[in-house]
């Protein structure tokens, strides 16, 4: 749709048309839309969304904010950008539903350094809603007063963690806080907070519009609605596609996405962005909700669905998937700090060819020992995939073990050395 | 302190977004639209942005040392950042960053002797479904080839002649 970031082009397909409709509902009526819709929050934790807003204590007279999280860094997740390059009203309008609801005068959009481009463009948008009037005092005559600002990351995975956000957004290193209190009562400046991913906020235009019950009815029960669905890799077709709740995984990969490039054979998937167990090819036909995902021992995630052929190396998918995390780890807590550092290196052995059998066993050992057991869930989102790619395909590592890789005879093979 | 007066009004229109007492809240956006225009993070930047944000120096350390962006080394005119990580890694990222540190002799968060570009192996930049991706400063490109990254640094180059 051409020029369909401007305010003239959203407001000519129902642009905030929910808004107006939320300024005629109760607080209570909105929430109450969001939990029959059965949203749930699409940034990757997966928490029914009319649930989290109904946790934030109206009554409470400390000033209330609404965050939005567009920090975007889930390896495998290119889904917000897209929502904020071609439709930054909608997600205003998000916003402002989530202001009226809770009663809340500011919000912030926390956008990651790297989408610079994306920053101006959300500032050019509400400027647009400020000219228009949806922005600023007594909007349209409601009594509302908002404001709306962008804030700019600089760099880090961890600031897409919330509470690791909101630490940054007050100015600080992006070390994550402990929880309870949650967002909703102390978040940011330790005031009540909605704190969601971009496709959340934005979704909440259209629950309100089409009613939370039609919403619902798009996907499966208890997982409503539709999903944006980031599909890399292998595939000949790879983009964003927005698919309802359940859609079926091996339709995705071979019809919407034309199955594997070059006549491959699929080997593995991982699903819901690299925190995510991976899926063996045999495991890649169910229907993609959040309940099926769990059933199947992974998560739906950030939607980041990484699809590889049977050339794939495994072990350096894995060992880059760790280097990611150790790189990323805040060091704040020991078990991460030190969990992801000592993965990598044994990681870093196995995929050059001089791990001991030992380590296997080590890389499961330490793996558990992270769970469950780190600040935040950094620490389990690089415990888990870990765990999977070594479940799945032992046979891999097991091949780069130093007993059974060829041993070096000549001066003239090389050994890389990082 | 005296920066360009575009760069003045977004640090002042910067400070305006957040409550009295709340100022520590613009030190990183402060850090990052200003090192726009100097280049780097400087000693003196940081002394400017804790007095307008009512923090210490210290407080501004803290952060220029913990956010990948920040540097306070100064980087290329050009700051090409090449992705790694998964979705790149299964598309030929590795092949990319090999050909970029051979082709300009320079390793990560390595400037060319002419200050023109700098490197640096990034984590997910955010463009997966268009792999593998290669960002020049802000700029994304996508669907990268050694032949397209050829293109992009002779274009770079032949700019400056």
């Amino acid at each position: 749709m051409p020029n369909s970031a401007s305010i003239d082009t959203y407001l000519a397909h129902e642009g905030y048309v929910a808004f107006m409709k939320s300024i005629e509902m109760t607080p209570e009526q909105i929430i109450d839309e969001l939990k029959l819709s059965n949203l749930r929050g699409r940034g990757g934790a997966g928490f029914p969304t009319g649930l989290k807003w109904s946790f934030i204590p109206r009554a409470n007279p400390k000033p209330k904010y609404v965050v939005v999280n567009a920090d975007e860094s889930e390896p495998g997740t290119c889904k917000d950008r897209l929502l904020i390059q071609n439709d930054p009203h909608q997600l205003i309008e998000g916003c402002l539903i989530a202001a009226r609801t809770i009663g809340c005068k500011a919000g912030y959009i926390y956008i990651r350094g790297e989408y610079r481009y994306l920053i101006d463009i959300m500032d050019k948008a509400l400027a647009e809603a400020y000219a228009h009037g949806y922005l600023g005092k007594n909007i349209k005559g409601s009594g509302i007063d908002f404001d709306l600002y962008t804030h700019t990351g600089a760099g880090a995975y961890e600031c897409g963690e919330e509470s690791a956000l909101l630490e940054s957004l007050e100015g600080k290193r992006g070390v994550p806080r402990i929880r309870p209190p949650f967002p909703a009562v102390s978040g940011l400046y330790a005031s009540p907070t909605v704190l969601n991913n971009v496709e959340t906020f934005a979704t909440v235009p259209a629950v309100l519009r089409m009613g939370g019950q039609a919403y619902a009815d798009l996907g499966t029960p208890k997982n409503g609605g539709t999903r944006m669905l980031c599909v890399s890799g292998h595939v000949n077709r790879p983009g964003v596609y927005e698919v309802p709740l359940g859609f079926s995984m091996q339709k995705m990969i071979y019809e919407v996405c034309g199955g594997i490039r070059g006549g491959k054979k699929l080997k593995a998937v991982i699903p819901g962005g690299s925190s995510s167990p991976v899926l063996k090819a045999d495991e890649c036909d169910f229907p993609m909700d959040y309940d099926n995902y769990a059933r199947m021992k992974t998560m739906a995630g950030s939607g980041g669905m990484m699809v590889m052929d049977e050339d794939t190396d495994i072990v350096k998918v894995a060992l880059r998937t760790m280097r990611f995390y150790a790189h990323e780890s805040c060091g704040w807590c020991i078990p991460c700090r030190e969990g992801t550092t000592w993965l990598r290196k044994i990681l870093t052995r196995m995929d050059e060819g001089t791990g001991r059998r030992a380590d296997i066993d080590l890389i499961y050992e330490l793996a558990k020992n992270m769970l469950g057991r780190t600040f935040c869930p950094l620490g389990d989102a690089a415990a888990m995939p870990t765990i999977g790619f070594v479940e799945k395909f032992r046979e891999e590592f097991e091949a780069r073990l130093r007993e059974n890789v060829v041993p070096v005879t000549s001066p003239d093979q090389l050994i890389a050395i990082r | 302190m005296n920066f360009t007066p575009e760069t003045e009004k977004i640090l002042q229109d910067i400070w305006a977004r957040y409550p009295q007492g709340r100022k520590r809240s613009a030190v990183i956006p402060m850090l990052m639209y200003a090192q726009d225009e100097l280049g780097m993070v400087t000693q003196e930047l940081v002394a400017e942005v804790a007095q307008r944000c009512e923090v210490s120096p210290l407080q501004v350390e803290e952060v220029v040392g913990y956010y990948s962006m920040l540097n306070k080394q100064r980087m290329g005119k050009h700051h090409v950042q090449v992705c790694t990580n998964i979705a790149c890694l299964l598309m030929g990222g590795e092949e990319l960053w090999q050909h970029t540190t051979k082709r300009l002799g320079i390793g990560h968060k390595q400037v060319t002797a002419d200050g023109l570009i700098s490197l640096e192996e990034v984590e997910c930049a955010g463009a997966c479904s268009w792999a593998p991706c290669v960002v020049d400063g802000y700029e994304y490109h996508h669907h990268m080839t050694i032949e397209k990254l050829d293109q992009l640094f002779d274009s770079i180059q032949q700019k400056v002649q």
